[in-house]
């Protein structure tokens, strides 16, 4: 039986621990405590809780100040709103000068569903990525999630972490040790690799079972920290499979699949695919058709797979 | 207050001023205007009103000054210089490849600086989140926010406004820069912002209304703030760009202009300081 948990509620839970064994600890939201699951936080530590409203801007730079002060701020609304509107104030108030702030979205990708495009982030790991000093974390599954909050918040510095709204697989154990720009080898190959974020790799791990039956062997190397990127599994993935297909809930611009094709083109050229949204906006839907909709699914990856064999076969 | 306090203060406002005209006429590149309209209410702050060690920069009993009008770095540079949290030789690099010195402030690099600013609009909210946080810890440090009345035109400042007094941050003080003029010219003409007091009041703020050249009026406000209890106090201080060199004043092409070789003896000149050069 597959267990299933939302990243979100994983983080609420954490954050409970986290109030418990550091009073440094301290959460900001901005009306959507209850989405996002710091409203657990707010019920335990009321005084270390502060709704500031729809107001992400003033939420980012008041949360760069509590770190001055030296608190270790967890940020927390939709990915798009955190990213998206206060994307300059991350990198004015928390990034440039290396506050210790935690920027913790939830319900990042198009898994949103319903609510559309004007609620789902399909660029914020991109945008992210591409400012000095941020560190990007991108969990697949609860454990994960609960194992990456308590690491951000032993690590200095500023990160964005990813979380989804919606019940994903678990796919690790409470033995699982995480590290902050650390991959995970989570299925052997030597044909392609999948190299995957997110809920996406649950995904990658069905299509390697699947591709198994076809006789084609893939690997699955997981990245949740897609800044800084694993460089030395990446290059092993390129230099013993010869073939990589990204999979990520986000654009194929500037994701993880940019952050692999940029590291790939320098290091070690290697046929690639990218699987992603391509370049489009999201819209409302449930999370599982959005999935299927943008070809976010296993079927997505493994008719990658072959695309990019076939390329690889034509060297 | 101190009245005797008053001369002395404004001596060395004076002479803070001819600091910033020399920085900026050695580095060629600053604003000049907004930081001349900035010194008398910096000097009044980093001489009397802050408490603060200057050879112990993160002190934790500090109180707390964040310059959200970045660009009127060389002001609070030569405050801090004069201080002794740097040589003032240091000055002299201003904007310099590789100096501590950064066009606008960077807490990363400058001994005394405690937030990075220079975006408009930010510094406010970093303001609240350094009083919220020091509240948690018992403190009875003061915050000190410097704005800029351009810098009003940001919504930011105003979603900061409705948190400070939400929270009802009485240790936070905010004061504004009104000098009435930014890049393009005249704010009323830009973007008007007035009435600055009343939308500050609306907001749920203790408002102070002051000449910002006044050294006893500046003085009195930040002491008066001081004992305002459940809301944070602005203090709005209506100041003169350019102030103390006559041909600068008033004049918003000097917002971004720095002395010229010509211009720096009669600058000088204007403040009064017959130094030979």
């Amino acid at each position: 039986m597959i267990q299933m948990a939302a990243t979100r509620d994983a983080y609420g839970t954490t954050l409970l621990e986290l109030g418990d064994e550091n009073p440094a600890v301290v959460v900001l939201d901005a009306d959507l405590s209850g989405s996002t699951k710091t409203g657990l936080f707010a019920k335990k530590f009321p005084e270390r809780f502060f709704n500031m409203g729809i107001a992400e801007a003033n939420m980012v730079c008041t949360a760069a100040g509590l770190a001055a002060a030296g608190k270790i701020p967890f940020v927390s609304t939709f990915a798009i709103f955190a990213a998206g509107r206060a994307w300059e104030q991350i990198r004015q108030s928390v990034a440039y000068p290396k506050a210790n702030v935690k920027i913790v979205p939830t319900h990042g990708g198009i898994t949103v569903g319903e609510d559309g495009a004007s609620h789902q982030s399909v660029e914020d790991i991109a945008i992210m990525r591409a400012i000095p000093n941020m560190t990007v974390i991108v969990p697949a599954d609860a454990v994960e999630t609960a194992a990456a909050v308590r690491a951000v918040a032993s690590f200095k510095g500023p990160v964005y972490l990813r979380l989804g709204r919606n019940k994903v697989p678990t796919l690790f154990d409470n033995s699982y040790r995480f590290r902050i720009g650390k991959g995970k080898v989570m299925a052997d190959g030597c044909d392609l690799t999948f190299v995957t974020t997110g809920l996406m790799t649950a995904q990658a791990l069905i299509a390697s079972e699947v591709l198994k039956k076809e006789g084609i062997s893939a690997r699955v190397l997981h990245l949740a920290t897609i800044k800084p990127l694993d460089g030395d599994l990446l290059l092993d993935a390129a230099l013993e499979t010869g073939a990589i297909v990204t999979g990520e809930e986000h654009s194929i611009i500037g994701g993880l699949g940019g952050a692999v094709a940029e590291f790939l083109s320098e290091h070690a050229p290697t046929p690639l695919v990218r699987v992603g949204v391509n370049d489009r906006f999201g819209t409302s839907g449930k999370a599982e058709e959005l999935l299927k909709y943008f070809g976010l699914t296993h079927e997505g990856l493994e008719d990658a797979a072959r695309r990019v064999l076939e390329r690889k076969g034509a060297r | 207050m101190h009245r005797e306090l008053i001369p002395t203060l404004e001596e060395k406002a004076r002479n803070l001023r001819v600091s910033i005209i020399k920085t900026l006429h050695r580095s060629q590149s600053g604003h000049t205007g907004g930081s001349l309209s900035a010194i008398d209410l910096i000097t009044a702050l980093y001489f009397h009103t802050l408490r603060h060690r200057p050879e112990e920069p993160a002190w934790e009993g500090r109180d707390r000054f964040v310059l959200c009008k970045g660009h009127a770095a060389p002001a609070q540079y030569v405050a801090l210089a004069e201080s002794g949290y740097f040589p003032k030789e240091d000055l002299m690099m201003l904007r310099r490849l590789g100096s501590h010195l950064q066009g606008h402030p960077d807490s990363k690099q400058t001994p005394g600086v405690e937030v990075c600013t220079g975006s408009l609009g930010q510094g406010l909210s970093q303001a609240c989140g350094i009083a919220l946080g020091l509240r948690l810890d018992g403190g009875d440090h003061r915050v000190y926010a410097l704005l800029g009345d351009g810098e009003l035109q940001e919504g930011q400042v105003w979603e900061a406004a409705m948190s400070a007094a939400h929270f009802r941050l009485d240790t936070l003080c905010a004061i504004v820069d009104a000098n009435g003029l930014q890049i393009d010219g005249e704010v009323a003409k830009v973007m008007g912002v007035e009435s600055i007091a009343d939308k500050f009041h609306a907001f749920g703020w203790h408002v102070t209304e002051i000449d910002g050249h006044d050294m006893g009026a500046i003085l009195a406000a930040y002491a008066h703030a001081a004992t305002v209890k459940g809301k944070p106090t602005v203090i709005v201080a209506r100041t003169v760009k350019g102030k103390g060199v006559s041909f600068f004043e008033n004049k918003a092409s000097y917002h971004g202009v720095t002395p010229s070789d010509e211009e720096l003896p009669r600058a000088l000149h204007s403040l009064g300081c017959l130094e030979k050069l």
